[in-house]
This record gives C-alpha cells, sequence and structure tokens, in this order.
C-alpha cells in the first residue's frame, strides 16, 4: 500500500497552442519542461538538437516553461522574452539564443537578443513589462509539476516521464523504446 | 502493527528547525502538513525535490497547506542548505534521537542511516490522508501532493 507505482503522465496533451518542431504525425513525442538559466537545461540544449538531427521527421520536439525562479533569477523574464518572441513568431530562434546565452539573462541582454532577431523590441518591452506572457508561463509550469515534472529539464516521451539519464545515448535508447512499443502508446 | 499508515493518527513530533525554533506537528492542527521526508541535505536530487516544491509553494498556500521538510541532518546543515537554495519552508532535523520520527512513521533505512525518500498529507485533524514511498534515487515530483491536497477538499480555501 505504501509503495505503489506513481503514473507520471503528461495530463496536457500537445496542442495548437506549444511550441512545437517536427512533424504531427511523428511516431514521438518528446516534451522538455525547462529553464534558460538552468545549467542543466543548457547542457541538454546541444544534445535536444543532435536528438533532433539523429530522428528527423519520427521525432517531434516540444519545449514549456518550467522556471524555477527562487534559484534563477532571470529565468521568468527569459521565460517570458521567448514567449513574447513566440508572439511574433520567432520563438525557437530566442528559445535558442537563450540557451547559447546562458551566461548573460538579464533584462538589458534579453531585449538586446530581441533586437538581434529584428522582433519588434518596443513591444517585447512593453510585454515584458505588462507581465503579457506571464499567465502563460505560469501555465506550462503548473502543467508540468501537475504531470509530476521533478526538477530541470523533465521529459516526456510520448506522454510518460522519463527518469533516466538525458544524455544522449539515453535518450536515444528511451526513444527508440517507445518507439518499439508501437503506437499503442502514443498520446 | 505498521506505523505511519494512511487513515491513522499522524505520530506527533517536536523537532528543531533551521531557524533554531521548534517546530510541533501539533501545533498545525486546522490545517493540512505536508511531510517531506528526504534522504540528505546536498545530495543532488534532494536539491531538485526541495528547490521545487520551494517553487510550487504558492500552490500548497492555496490548500492552506504547509510544508515541513525532514532529514537526519542536523541544523546547521539545514541553515547552510536553506540559505543556499532560498527556502521559505522550514527543514527539521530529525537528527537526536537519530531518525526518531522517521521511525515513527515507518520510513527510516536502518542500512543507510538515512529516511526513505517519503511523503506524507495529514489533513486539517491530524489524520494521515495520504502516503507515498518514492524509489529512493527519484525525485517523486509535487503531483502526488496536489492530488492528495485536492481530494481533501473541505480543507480548500477559497482561489
Amino acid at each position: 500500500m505504501s509503495r505503489h507505482a506513481q503514473e507520471t503522465r503528461l495530463i496536457e496533451p500537445v496542442s495548437e497552442r506549444d511550441h512545437v518542431i517536427g512533424p504531427a504525425d511523428a511516431p514521438l513525442t518528446l516534451v522538455e519542461y525547462g529553464d534558460y538559466q538552468c545549467p542543466y537545461c543548457g547542457r541538454a540544449f546541444p544534445i535536444v538538437q543532435a536528438l533532433r538531427k539523429r530522428m528527423g521527421a519520427r521525432l517531434r520536439f516540444v519545449f514549456r516553461n518550467l522556471p524555477l525562479t527562487q534559484i534563477h533569477e532571470h529565468a521568468e523574464h527569459a521565460a517570458e522574452v521567448a514567449e513574447a518572441a513566440g508572439a511574433q513568431g520567432r520563438f525557437w530562434p530566442m528559445h535558442d539564443l537563450l540557451f547559447q546565452r546562458q551566461f548573460a539573462l538579464d533584462d538589458a541582454s534579453l531585449l538586446e537578443y530581441a533586437a538581434e532577431l529584428k522582433l519588434d523590441v518596443e513591444r517585447v518591452t512593453r510585454e515584458l513589462a505588462d507581465g503579457t506572457h506571464r499567465e502563460r508561463v505560469r501555465h506550462d509550469f503548473l502543467t508540468g509539476v501537475k504531470s509530476g515534472a521533478n526538477g530541470t529539464p523533465t521529459f516526456f516521451i510520448n506522454g510518460f516521464r522519463h527518469d533516466g539519464s538525458f544524455e544522449l545515448e539515453a535518450l536515444l535508447a528511451a526513444l527508440e523504446q517507445a518507439e518499439g512499443a508501437g503506437h499503442g502508446v502514443s498520446r | 502493527m505498521s506505523k505511519g499508515q494512511e487513515g491513522q493518527e499522524a505520530p506527533d513530533f517536536t523537532l528543531p528547525a533551521a531557524d533554531g525554533t521548534r517546530v510541533t506537528l501539533r501545533s498545525f492542527r486546522g490545517k493540512p502538513v505536508i511531510l517531506a521526508f528526504y534522504p540528505a541535505d546536498w545530495s543532488p536530487v534532494c536539491g531538485d525535490q526541495m528547490t521545487l516544491y520551494n517553487e510550487v509553494l504558492p500552490e500548497f498556500e492555496r490548500y492552506g497547506a504547509q510544508l515541513l521538510g525532514i532529514s537526519v541532518d542536523g541544523v546547521w546543515c539545514h541553515r547552510a542548505f536553506t540559505k543556499d537554495r532560498r527556502l521559505k519552508f522550514p527543514l527539521l532535523a530529525d537528527f537526536e534521537p537519530k531518525g526518531d520520527v522517521a521511525r515513527r512513521y515507518d520510513v527510516y533505512r536502518s542500512a543507510d542511516g538515512t529516511t526513505e525518500r517519503s511523503l506524507f498529507v495529514i489533513d486539517a485533524a491530524g489524520i494521515i490522508r495520504w502516503r507515498y514511498v518514492s524509489p529512493i534515487d527519484v525525485n517523486p515530483g509535487a503531483d502526488g501532493i496536489l492530488n492528495a491536497l485536492e481530494s481533501l477538499t473541505d480543507a480548500r480555501l477559497p482561489a
């Protein structure tokens, strides 16, 4: 009774509100809950890129926000700036840039990146000040926590939490195993 | 008879906290309490688990719940860990006699000298409503706690 297998399933299915790379009908979906200031997420970033390259059209990748704001002072604004870029159709370029420039995520730097990506910087500034994307980030955070996300990064493969290492070989093996398990588990 | 099970009254205790005060379980009667036993300060998984709970605190507070972290580490260790992770909830030292409270909840690991990574949700009347023992190396996250709090609907405060 005290040791029941806890089901750790994604409670919020991937939908059009998500930031998605890869075909909608890919047999594998990898969802990452991450924090732009988290060093482990920084380490996972090139690994996810390598995975996407390796797996091609078999993989759909989704990123959701899980900023740990108490230990990472810039994590919330970084997440909101990525969403602000998303509102201008440039989520992924900003997402990539934030992980590449993890060493400088203060507000001034964030706005520099917005300029670098040729975004409407005034709009980004205003949306950051108004907290326009705060609720979206909070929503991501809560769906992550309620799905059993237990730190950053947390990965879900076809809706199930991946508890192993996030090194390339480990993730690759877990993805291939899920693919072998067939479409029955696909969500 | 096994102790610290669902449906039983939560064994009362008084333990020193990182801030130098002494915390008594019974003093929280009237609101739900979350007990999070974890093996040790500073080990990577624990760090994540307590850091995550720190971040989820506003959600726990929506249910009026009090979170207490418990390990066999001493108060000075807890103090350094609390400061480093900027924790906003008490860490209690089950240090002397070592693991005494953990034993009363049947979550002491004699072989390791630490506690199980285990969670308890206690209702406003002091009854254990949910108990979960996680594999020692798996951070159980917060979803089970939130579900258990949700099921104590009568204890829920207006959002």
